[in-house]
């Protein structure tokens, strides 16, 4: 089967004062229909970025985007923008971080969700309109549709504002639904709610969904394939069984480390990783992880000079960009689990 | 609703009746006696005394303040030569003028309004407008110029533009009368051709801060949440904008638009002054020179009216334009 989203070395990069920020460099990766793809990463990593490039969100004039896009089979990268506006919010839909800065403060919820309805159904009519934004309010489990239709987003609770925003990009009945940290502004338990029923809206029409998140529990709630990014380029790749139970990356075994948990020896289980996230205007040569990387010093400098490639490593289908060598990166990551219990 | 309308008549209220008892007391307070301010030649002392009586001057404070307030609400009989009956609302009679200063008001307060309303009306069409083309336009060579133009009118001084457009358009050109004012009921064209220079004038000068001010806003709600919502929900451009961004960016534009309509039809002194048109301004400003109270008093009054109004649309325009403010 077809991808429906394929990302293709996209090059994203912005021009400021301070000099070219590589915000996405040289990305690449895939989503079928009816998986969820976890991109996961700190902050200034570059994975919102890149949900605002699928939807053609950046401004031409700040931004320069290279590469392929290809959503359900069509190429959007030089496309003009007249086209690429029909896509969104009709194939392709986002949710956003913070749904009370997310919707129009000045508009009832209703309303808001009716006019992405009717710029992609030009037909359609006041009561048609009506009908399907209810119906889909109703289905994101919103109880008395009717009446909510009219609130205001300042009259919904943080958790259902979400739902608003879900119901907003379902309306359309997209094929790929982009979540931009869905659940981040959310207290745990309504967070919990949320990723339920992104599951079960994509259980029953086959959506693929691209998962943008910084929290690696998310990921393994709902993700079948795992993107790890650091500093605008992927580091590691695979199911959500390869990435989070056998991590190849010294990366990923930091986020890994770094999550608590609520079983084992509370002083072992933290351990953040050092330093903090690259310059993206001045990123290290080599592996851009190398100056956080404990194991940099293994590989008789080839860190610190050549940009490693995303190569086959463990398990069918799983990827690793690491100069570590396979029997070397087994022995330090059994080192690191024996120490502080990495997989949990 | 109701109850948020009701509170903000309640304060416009108590607010303007604060301001007729600091105005009142205000007047007393100062070291100079009103009635030898009215009568600068030498007024024999007996006639003074009189006026005084009639006046009131000589009862205590809280007695000529009551009386003042039922002028306004019922009228009141001013008594003496030249008062008799004062119709509500009575302001009191000007010794200064010779007449009730409710027919003074009736003068000029047209001629104020006259200037301000379609003035206000030109500047904020202006101000928006360049502010607009700016921020959609950021960085060419139309967003320089827009914001030259308002840096000019910030720049300049009512006098000096006034002048200038006096000297070229009724002088020079001859495309224009002398600015004068003519009631807009008698003759539509000359009411606008005699006011037309300073709406001009005032409109160059106001509408530099709503272009700056616009185009700030805008360009900040541009990188609002919602915006980027709006472009993801695959909206066309115009309706980004039109419909989520500028209404958006509008509410403080409002909010300074209400304080300097309030503040302008209390009284254009500097206009009224450089065309040579008798409005509430001058007429305030004569009334101080010639130390005139009940007209003072009357001025002060109906410029706090205007300001206190126009806050209240403010807050009425925020309340249909942001609901939040409804329920908060």
């Amino acid at each position: 089967m077809d991808p429906y989203l394929r990302v293709e070395d996209l090059r994203v990069s912005f021009n400021t004062t301070d000099g070219v920020v590589r915000a996405v460099d040289g990305l690449s990766f895939s989503v079928e229909r009816g998986r969820t793809l976890g991109v996961v990463g700190e902050s200034g990593s570059g994975k919102s970025v890149t949900s605002l490039a699928i939807l053609g969100l950046h401004d031409p004039r700040r931004a320069t985007v290279t590469g392929g896009i290809t959503v359900g089979g069509r190429q959007l990268i030089g496309r003009p923008e007249s086209e690429v506006r029909r896509l969104r919010g009709r194939d392709a839909a986002m949710i956003f971080q913070d749904p009370l800065s997310a919707l129009h403060p000045y508009y009832p919820v209703g309303r808001q969700i009716a006019e992405a309805y009717r710029v992609h159904h030009r037909g359609a009519g006041r009561a048609e309109t009506r009908r399907r934004v209810i119906e889909l309010l109703d289905r994101v489990g919103i109880p008395q549709p009717g009446r909510r239709y009219d609130q205001y987003p300042h009259e919904f609770s943080g958790g259902m504002r979400q739902r608003v925003m879900i119901a907003m990009a379902l309306v359309n009945d997209p094929d790929l639904l982009i979540a931009d940290e869905p659940t981040t502004a959310l207290d745990v338990t309504v967070q919990a709610q949320i990723l339920e029923l992104l599951a079960d809206l994509q259980a029953e029409s086959g959506t693929a969904i691209v998962l943008i998140t910084h929290d690696l529990g998310v990921v393994s709630q709902v993700a079948d394939e795992v993107l790890v990014m650091y500093a605008g380029r992927a580091v590691e790749q695979g199911t959500v069984e390869q990435v989070l139970l056998r991590p190849q990356h010294p990366y990923t075994w930091g986020l890994l480390s770094s999550v608590p948990s609520l079983r084992g020896d509370a002083e072992a289980d933290l351990r953040p990783i050092p330093g903090n996230p690259p310059s993206l205007i001045d990123v290290p040569a080599g592996c851009a992880f190398h100056p956080r990387c404990r194991y940099a010093e293994h590989t008789a400098g080839r860190c610190g000079t050549e940009l490693p490639e995303l190569r086959a490593a463990g398990t069918a289908g799983h990827r690793v960009a690491c100069h570590l060598r396979t029997e070397e990166r087994a022995r330090r990551y059994a080192e690191d689990v024996a120490r502080v219990g990495v997989a949990r | 609703m109701a109850r948020f309308l009701l509170r903000r008549a309640l304060s416009a209220v108590l607010t303007l009746f604060a301001v007729s008892v600091l105005t009142f007391l205000m007047f007393f307070a100062l070291p100079r006696d009103p009635v030898s301010g009215m009568c600068p030649k030498n007024c024999d002392p007996e006639r003074l005394e009189r006026v005084r009586q009639e006046l009131g001057l000589r009862d205590p404070l809280v007695t000529q303040y009551a009386g003042y307030l039922k002028g306004i609400v019922t009228g009141r009989d001013l008594g003496g030569a030249q008062g008799g009956r004062c119709d509500a609302p009575c302001l009191g009679w000007s010794y200064v003028n010779n007449e009730a200063v409710t027919d003074t008001l009736a003068r000029v307060l047209p001629v104020t309004l006259s200037i301000v309303i379609p003035a206000a009306i030109l500047w904020l069409l202006l101000g928006v407008g360049l502010g607009l083309v700016s921020a959609l336009r950021r960085g060419t060579w139309l967003d320089r110029a827009a914001i030259g133009f308002s840096l000019a009118g910030a720049s300049f001084q009512l006098y000096f533009v006034g002048a200038v457009l006096l000297l070229v358009f009724v002088y020079t050109l001859r495309w224009l009368p002398v600015p004068a004012y003519t009631p807009l009921s008698t003759d539509p064209w000359r009411w606008a051709s005699g006011l037309v220079l300073a709406w001009v004038s005032l409109a160059f000068l106001f509408s530099a801060i709503y272009a700056r001010l616009f185009r700030a806003q805008l360009l900040e709600t541009l990188s609002e949440d919602f915006v980027r919502t709006a472009r993801a929900k695959g909206l066309p451009r115009s309706r980004v904008y039109g419909r989520h961004a500028l209404r958006a960016a509008i509410t403080p534009v409002v909010t300074v638009a209400g304080l300097d309509v309030g503040a302008a039809l209390g009284g254009t002194v500097i206009t009224e002054t450089t065309f040579g048109i008798q409005g509430l301004g001058r007429t305030a400003v004569e009334a101080v020179r010639d130390g005139d109270l009940p007209t003072i008093m009357a001025t002060v009054l109906v410029a706090a009216v205007f300001v206190v109004l126009a806050n209240l649309l403010v807050d009425l325009l925020y309340a249909v334009i942001d609901p939040r403010v409804r329920f908060g």
